[in-house]
């Protein structure tokens, strides 16, 4: 039993990384209908920008704020940062093909993947990059005979926090009305007078922020980053938000919680090396039972 | 009379006949004037027309979107690399094998999802084609080899008076696939399906109401796109003589995805054009080392800016993308 519980609780884990990376993808296809291929490439560049804040500031932040203090400044630098690249992004590559429909839109969200995947690779080197592994003290807790890690712990409740935090935002406050507004129906949204330019511009900061912590989370946990790391955790975040239904953001959360325990699971209990096929097969399953994911609306085609 | 006959032949040959002519002129003189290295990267080249043609069935003329394709070419590479090392069956007898492989394949995985819409198809492709590739990774019943592959493909031979061992040869094996996929997709897209899958890629539920079965031409557009990819997959096995999974992944499915979309959808010279850049392109801007990805993912993105609609957009009469291009509208309305 306390096996089983331990194995949940590692998916939960992997699953907030998914749930944080697929919540960008999610906005971002609620509002322009576009697969943000780009979007695991900022959590890669998260990653690289927090890593060097750690490896090279570590000893000056930790001098003058406390471990804490360092980790703190490593989160915040690379979530400014890549708020900022998600911008440039979406001003440079996306907002000069929308007027062109989607398609075009998928072939540049791809090119500017490829741009930052291989920025990435000449600004830090095409080798796996080892993460500051000392920063937060290996520390293992037994909570009624389930097995902890302090990082772990850590990583739940700063992962639930951003959710919960988002998800605020989202529901109840009168820009996530708009943004949820636009989702559904743009036309009429702007009509409303809701400035759809600031909705999509709010879309590419966070996004790419929330990835970028995530980036710094999973260098922490498995302890080293590469800079093709974006499209696996990329693919596996997309196909979350598809499992709970695209454009939903509490779709995407629970999307990504699901596929994570899925995925731990499957691991444990069918086969470590099927994993990814046993999650790929789930996802089409629900798909073909319900075609619009776990939490998403029945929309009717436009005719 | 003659003509009436072949209409699709007639019309390539006569329309714009001395461009066809010296294209392919062009193509069987240059081998002859370039080294090896300009043959295998024309032959190259030949491979992405391929898989572009197959997925052009698809995405171009049904307007199905599919992220896994690279999948189907896996299916046929390595029906090609096992049935070859294992039980030595000639590559040649196995060119359609693979095809009916892939496409086999192609019918019995999308039989059950094919009524899905849009984005929700494009994931089951996308999720197919990586179950694919994880499942050649595991090695399943010791078949595969694992992440390392297959090894000690045969070369193609008719007997033993013609043997493709060199690249030369294999140049014009691929081309000559090429060409014969061009005549046949020519022809087809002029004919009573042709027509109904563009009917059913500009207003699906009008064509159900004309009385065309939009499933099975629909199912029919996957299982002949997956017999192509499965054909290049076999030319690609022999020439490469060992196949491994690396081959096949995510990444191969956007390119062949990207090589539609930059040529054009629908329209074949379009596709060969896309093939180029794709192949081509990194090899002319090889000294620029590191930084010719970074110019790759540029030039991707302001050739969308410019010519959205690709380089050679398909010209017929009244079809137009406009219902598939025109979902989203502005991001400034």
């Amino acid at each position: 039993m306390h096996v089983i519980l331990e194995q949940i609780i590692n998916g939960l884990t992997i699953g907030s990384f998914y749930a944080l990376i697929a919540l960008g993808y999610s906005m971002v296809y609620g509002v322009l209908k576009l697969i943000n291929f780009a979007h695991g490439d900022f959590f890669t560049l998260g990653s690289y920008l927090g890593y060097t804040v750690l490896v090279f500031g570590a000893a000056l932040l930790t001098a003058h704020f406390g471990l804490w203090g360092a980790l703190t400044a490593a989160l915040i630098f690379a979530a400014v940062s890549l708020a900022l690249v998600g911008l440039i992004v979406e001003r440079l590559a996306y907002r000069p093909v929308y007027p062109a429909g989607r398609l075009p839109a998928v072939v540049s969200a791809l090119g500017a993947s490829i741009f930052l995947q291989n920025t990435i690779m000449v600004g830090w080197g095409p080798r796996f990059q080892a993460y500051p592994s000392e920063l937060i003290p290996n520390v293992h807790l037994q909570i009624g005979g389930i097995h902890l890690s302090l990082l772990q712990i850590l990583i739940l409740v700063m992962s639930f926090l951003l959710m919960g935090l988002l998800y605020y935002i989202v529901q109840k406050t009168t820009f996530g009305a708009a943004i949820r507004a636009t989702a559904h129906d743009r036309k009429t949204a702007s009509l409303m007078g809701i400035n759809i330019n600031k909705v999509i511009l709010f879309i590419f900061t966070l996004g790419p922020a929330l990835g970028a912590m995530t980036g710094i989370m999973v260098g922490m946990y498995y302890r080293q980053i590469s800079f093709t790391m974006g499209w696996n955790y990329g693919l596996k975040a997309f196909t979350a938000s598809v499992l709970g239904g695209i454009g939903n953001i509490p779709g995407a959360m629970i999307g990504g919680l699901i596929l994570g325990v899925l995925e731990m699971l499957g691991a444990a209990y069918i086969s470590a090396a099927w994993k990814d096929v046993f999650v790929f097969i789930i996802l089409i399953l629900v798909l073909i039972f319900r075609p619009t994911g776990i939490l998403g609306e029945k929309v009717a085609e436009k005719v | 009379m003659e003509q009436a006959s072949f209409p699709g032949i007639a019309k390539i040959f006569s329309s714009p006949p001395l461009r066809i002519t010296l294209i392919t002129a062009l193509f069987l003189i240059y081998p002859f004037l370039v080294s090896d290295y300009f043959i295998d990267i024309a032959f190259y080249f030949g491979i992405y027309a391929l898989l572009g043609l197959s997925l052009n069935i698809v995405l171009g003329e049904v307007g199905l979107f599919d992220l896994g394709h690279a999948g189907f070419y896996a299916i046929g590479a390595y029906t090609t690399a096992i049935l070859n090392t294992k039980f030595g069956v000639p590559i040649l007898v196995l060119l359609p094998l693979s095809a009916l492989a892939a496409a086999l394949f192609a019918y019995v995985v999308f039989s059950p999802v094919i009524h899905l819409q849009g984005d929700y198809l494009l994931i089951v492709t996308l999720g197919m084609g990586e179950i694919v590739r994880l499942a050649l990774i595991n090695n399943p019943f010791g078949l595969t080899g694992g992440p390392n592959g297959v090894f000690g493909i045969d070369f193609p031979s008719l007997g033993a008076f013609l043997v493709v061992d060199s690249s030369l040869e294999y140049y014009f094996l691929i081309w000559l696939i090429v060409g014969l996929t061009i005549l046949g997709l020519t022809r087809l897209q002029d004919s009573r399906i042709g027509r109904a899958w563009n009917y059913i890629r500009e207003d699906e539920t009008a064509a159900n109401a004309s009385g065309i079965d939009s499933r099975s031409y629909k199912l029919l557009a996957f299982v002949l796109g997956a017999a192509l990819a499965g054909v290049a997959g076999n030319v690609y096995a022999s020439k490469l003589m060992c196949v491994s999974p690396e081959s096949f992944t995510f990444w191969e499915s956007c390119l062949i995805f990207c090589i539609v979309l930059i040529g054009g959808m629908g329209s074949i010279p379009g596709v060969l054009i896309g093939a180029a850049f794709i192949s081509l392109f990194p090899e002319i801007f090889r000294p620029f080392a590191m930084y010719r990805m970074l110019i790759f993912g540029s030039a991707m993105i302001l050739m969308m800016m410019f010519r959205p609609g690709g380089v050679w957009p398909r010209k017929r009469g009244a079809v137009q993308y406009e219902s598939l291009l025109g979902d989203t509208g502005r991001a400034d309305v």
